[in-house]
């Protein structure tokens, strides 16, 4: 087979149908960023999950009287309630937090905030219990046990919080997955029907091939490569738009976030995303234009 | 070369066959005239031996291929040992002269030694080594028919199919195309035209097979056109 003429042909091919190639690489690269988005989504819904779930605790709030008196937490019940936590299996350590302690961790949380630290006193947050669990997904335990226990005002699972805050992202995951998957079925529609409209415009070239016993590779392959080549565009383009919507727009956005929702780096879209958006249009391309062959195009 | 057994041709959309138990044996290096008025069956005959349809009943042999039977991805071997020429020429208009010959080698993947050396040489048998520049709409009918058949004949075909190939051309330029086909069909090349042309056939006096209604009504070795009605 020539690739000279098989080349020659490609590119005869994409130039005589120009605008529909436009089209096919621009909406093969839209949906192929947000596919993309979506996979960043996935990583970096992983990375924080890692991060966070090694930080999570059940927070034992203690009641006024304990917080007011029992400085150390030496006195019953907050003696008991200590030593039971520490004495549970499902908990790694038990830190104690007085209301000195906590209101220092409070003027270094809302530190940026002023005006809402000058209203708070030592006197009006409550002593606590820091736990942390082996397994934070086991944190209903904790929960269930010590909510009622005498001295306990109330139990602050930061796993339930989490939850919530996990199943947001994830909708905004499978939110951009659904759009990529619009975007991909346009993109597929397009590619066929570009496909089609490139054979009708060389039927005559076809039909000299086949008369002349060109096998059915050497009649389809320079369709099919047109396909491939504008998806292979069209992901380039497609992580190209990533990059530039990272340094753009994402950056700052996540900054804001104050370190809540990590960063993305450039290394996260050029491995593994940029490989798999190539492989993912390579093989919609090529699937796409072969189907479209067989079903419109005789040979 | 070329053989056909009790061959019958029905289309779906037709109750009429459009072959109707033809047996037809052509030998190597001959030249037969296939005709008949129109519906008689001559283009469905030229299909058949191109694996363009498959009999419906019987048995197509060309250059030794079973052509009912065989498999879809051998039908461009078969392709290649055959070249054709229309009536309506065929050609490439975005391309010259000698790349419309040269296309025909291209695609079936020649090296480009192979075609820059076959190429002048058959635009010199077919009259045109000083137009391989030209565009086709640069040419005149017979000139343009001339580059079909340099296209069909540069892979050195055995069977050479010709459907009504001076259909669109004048007397005068039509006797200069016959006198070509003539002299490929001197190189060994069996040649199968379907023509309406009486004055060809009459001058010519080949074989002549005649079809009316998708049946063989005439096979004389050296026919002429009206005999036999």
């Amino acid at each position: 087979m020539r690739a000279s003429f098989v080349f020659s042909e490609v590119v005869t091919g994409l130039r005589r149908n120009v605008t529909m190639t436009i089209a096919m690489i621009l909406t093969t690269a839209i949906s192929l960023g947000m596919f993309g988005g979506g996979l960043l989504f996935v990583r970096t819904i992983d990375k924080m999950q890692a991060s966070y779930l090694d930080d999570v605790e059940v927070t034992v709030y203690l009641t006024q009287d304990i917080s007011a008196n029992d400085q150390n937490c030496t006195a019953e019940p907050c003696s008991t309630i200590r030593q039971s936590l520490e004495s549970n299996q499902a908990v790694e350590s038990v830190v104690f937090e007085d209301r000195e302690q906590a209101y220092e961790r409070f003027q270094r949380i809302f530190e940026g905030q002023p005006e809402l630290v000058e209203l708070a006193r030592p006197e009006s947050l409550p002593a606590s219990l820091h736990v942390k669990l082996f397994d934070p997904e086991r944190s209903d335990v904790i929960v269930q046990e010590f909510s009622n226990q005498p001295g306990v005002a109330n139990v602050d699972d930061q796993n339930k919080f989490l939850d919530r805050f996990f199943s947001l992202l994830n909708s905004g995951r499978n939110g951009t997955f659904i759009v990529a998957l619009i975007a991909a079925l346009a993109a597929v529609l397009l590619i066929a029907n570009t496909i089609q409209v490139s054979a009708y415009t060389r039927r005559t070239e076809v039909g000299i091939m086949r008369l002349v016993g060109a096998t059915r590779w050497y009649t389809q392959l320079p369709f099919l490569l047109e396909a491939v080549v504008a998806g292979v565009i069209g992901a380039v383009l497609g992580t190209g738009g990533l990059i530039a919507i990272k340094y753009i727009a994402l950056d700052r956005i996540l900054e804001a976030t104050g370190g809540a929702i990590p960063k993305i780096e450039l290394i996260d879209i050029l491995f593994p995303v940029a490989p798999i958006l190539l492989g993912v249009s390579i093989l919609i391309s090529a699937v796409t234009g072969y189907v479209t062959l067989r079903a419109y195009v005789r040979t | 070369m070329i053989q056909l057994e009790s061959v019958s041709k029905v289309y779906k959309t037709s109750t009429r066959p459009a072959l109707d138990n033809v047996s037809v044996d052509v030998d190597k290096g001959e030249f037969v005239f296939l005709i008949g008025p129109s519906g008689s069956g001559k283009s469905t005959f030229l299909r058949l031996l191109l694996r363009e349809e498959v009999p419906s009943k019987g048995r197509v042999s060309v250059s030794n291929f079973d052509v009912a039977k065989m498999p879809r991805r051998k039908v461009p071997r078969l392709r290649q040992t055959i070249g054709c020429v229309f009536q309506d020429f065929r050609l490439l208009n975005n391309k010259t002269v000698s790349e419309n010959v040269a296309f025909a080698l291209e695609v079936i993947g020649k090296p480009k030694r192979t075609i820059t050396k076959v190429v002048p040489e058959v635009l010199e048998l077919v009259g045109l080594d000083g137009k391989a520049d030209r565009m086709p709409h640069e040419l005149s009918g017979g000139e343009q028919q001339r580059v079909a058949m340099a296209r069909a004949f540069v892979n050195r075909p055995l069977v050479l199919l010709a459907d009504e190939p001076t259909g669109n051309l004048d007397p005068d330029t039509s006797q200069d195309i016959m006198l070509l086909l003539e002299r490929i069909n001197r190189t060994g090349t069996t040649v199968v035209m379907a023509t309406h042309d009486h004055s060809i056939v009459d001058s010519m006096r080949r074989r002549v097979v005649e079809l009316d209604l998708g049946r063989v009504i005439r096979d004389d070795r050296r026919g002429v056109y009206g005999v036999g009605r």
